[in-house]
């Protein structure tokens, strides 16, 4: 049962019980969105705050899986620093690696490379997707 | 390697997978596909229109199809409908008689256990109509029961919509009393049987009901044919719910007019291929047996939830389902990991809310795993499916969970 291994990473373990930049912050400088999964009840909600091109701030909220929760918190992690635009390419870069689809190697996605495993669970793309893409929402 | 005598019948079982997700949709016998690969590799035609030899016998058995669903419930020809599935025959209800015949302050009641598919109708409708929604309370166990239908009901219901066999909880509700209680104050009776038909014989005449609505899909049927029974003084009332070919009488250029029975709520070329393979879904359960079939289950529900009980790690909801289906979490696990163990092992169970949001809420959970047996299922495969879930949550216990 290697693949399944190879999805369950310490580190997203270490992520799901332990979520980094939990619970929103009430403030209209930050933008939020919300994804609800109605078929598996994941419901993630992502808030950025951006300022002069770069995210001051990134929060998560909500519940799901194990691979939607850290794939919220690591989000939130690698994101605070970066530029919009750098940060609209990591989303992507991401979002296709789990799909399985081409992927631009010279994009940094960091701790986020533990979710390489995702594309071997074809059922599970959309859980480790579902706050990346809420993010991308929040920074439109 | 692990099969009963009906497994062999189900091209579907090899290897070592093991279904348990036939409350999603069960499997095909080879007379169902040998009657969907006789029309698409014989015949092809059209129905109700050509002349030649193919058209004939495609009319001819999409007929003879509606006489042996109408004998299957003990219908009128007449009163059997053919639509795309469950979801579309209580639609069809729904905007054909609820929406000419509710009005402000009217109610329908409906429960916390309905799909999705016998809900939304209403909820769309009550909002369109003025009407209101009310939910039969549930009692302890989340069943439906004449008591609390009693409490409920009063002479402002109009509608009554209510599943008959709970796709996650699994009880059969007490539908004839329910129904003999919504008449004496003139409500109509909708009765969502998508989880009933394959395990319960029904009678609309005994049960005495309004409409009610099943799938062929989950009753070893194809997909994409439904069926939708009405008692013939209401559909003769109704309006259509599509219009287009087929479905009319005589056309005008202002106004046009409308079949009777059930042709008039057929527009346009019908999936033609699913109703012969219907019939033959039909006429396979028939050959087993009802007894036989809610005999087999029954024991090896019984044979599945007695192991159930005795390990430690896992949440069963449902411990008095009345049919096969078995609805759990392994504790602390969210049902979407936890599904994903399974599937390695080529266990089917299914994972989520079920198109049954309310029951999920009622419970208190977002999500949970569901297992569903079937004539086909072995008491082999139940051992299969018992040692993985005790693997899976020493599994996922290892990991942390």
């Amino acid at each position: 049962m290697s693949g399944l291994d190879n999805l369950y990473r310490e580190v997203i373990m270490e992520h799901y019980k332990n979520p980094r930049n939990k619970g929103l912050i009430e403030d209209s400088k930050y933008k939020l969105f919300r994804i609800k999964n109605p078929s598996c009840g994941d419901d993630i909600t992502i808030q950025t705050y951006a300022e002069d091109g770069i995210i001051k701030d990134c929060r998560q909220m909500g519940h799901g899986c194990s691979i939607s929760m850290a794939s919220a918190s690591i989000l939130t992690e690698i994101m605070v620093g970066k530029k919009v635009e750098e940060a609209k390419e990591i989303a992507e870069t991401y979002l296709n690696m789990i799909a399985n689809k081409e992927f631009n190697k010279d994009i940094d996605l960091e701790e986020a490379t533990v979710f390489s495993g995702v594309k071997d669970f074809p059922a599970r793309i959309k859980c480790a997707s579902i706050a990346w893409v809420a993010f991308k929402d929040t920074l439109e | 390697m692990i099969k009963n005598i009906w497994s062999k019948d189900f091209p579907q079982i090899k290897g070592n997978n093991i279904y348990l997700d036939t409350a999603a949709t069960s499997l095909k016998p080879k007379s169902v596909i040998e009657a969907i690969n006789h029309y698409y590799g014989d015949l092809s035609s059209n129905i109700h229109r050509g002349m030649y030899e193919a058209a004939v016998e495609s009319t001819q058995l999409y007929e003879e199809t509606r006489e042996v669903v109408a004998k299957f419930i003990n219908a009128r020809d007449d009163e059997v409908i053919y639509t795309r599935g469950t979801t579309s025959s209580l639609n069809l209800v729904a905007f054909s008689y609820g929406l000419d015949n509710l009005k402000v302050g009217d109610e329908i009641i409906v429960s916390e256990l309905e799909h999705h598919s016998s809900l939304l109708p209403w909820q769309k409708i009550a909002e369109k109509t003025g009407a209101v929604l009310k939910f039969v309370a549930l009692d302890k166990f989340g069943r439906i029961t004449v008591d609390a239908f009693k409490k409920i009901i009063s002479k402002k219901t109009k509608v009554v919509a209510l599943t008959y066999v709970s796709n996650v909880m699994g009880y059969i509700t007490p539908m004839k009393e329910i129904i003999e209680v919504a008449h004496k104050y003139n409500s109509v009776v909708v009765v969502d049987a998508a989880q009933a038909v394959q395990h319960l014989a029904i009678d609309v005449v005994d049960l005495d009901c309004d409409f009610l609505a099943f799938s062929g899909h989950k009753m070893l049927g194809p997909t994409g044919i439904g069926i939708l029974y009405g008692k013939a003084n209401l559909l003769n009332d109704m309006e259509p719910f599509e219009y287009g070919g087929d479905m009319n009488e005589d056309v005008g250029k202002e106004t046009s007019t409308w079949k009777r029975g059930p042709q008039k709520f057929e527009a346009g070329t019908m999936p033609i291929a699913s109703v012969l393979g219907l019939k033959e879904s039909i006429k396979y359960i028939q050959k087993i047996g009802f007894k036989k079939i809610h005999d087999y289950i029954t024991n090896l529900h019984r044979y599945t939830i007695e192991q159930f009980k005795i390990i430690d790690g896992l949440t069963l909801y449902n411990p008095l389902s009345d049919t096969g289906i078995i609805s759990f979490n392994l504790e602390n696990v969210p049902s979407h990991d936890a599904i994903t163990y399974f599937a390695e092992k080529q266990i089917a169970i299914r994972a989520g809310q079920h198109c049954a949001k309310l029951i999920c809420d009622w419970l208190g959970i977002y999500s949970c795993l569901r297992a569903s047996i079937y004539i086909y299922n072995t008491k082999k495969e139940i051992d299969i499916f018992i040692s993985v879930i005790k693997e899976s949550i020493e599994y996922f216990n290892k990991l942390g969970f």
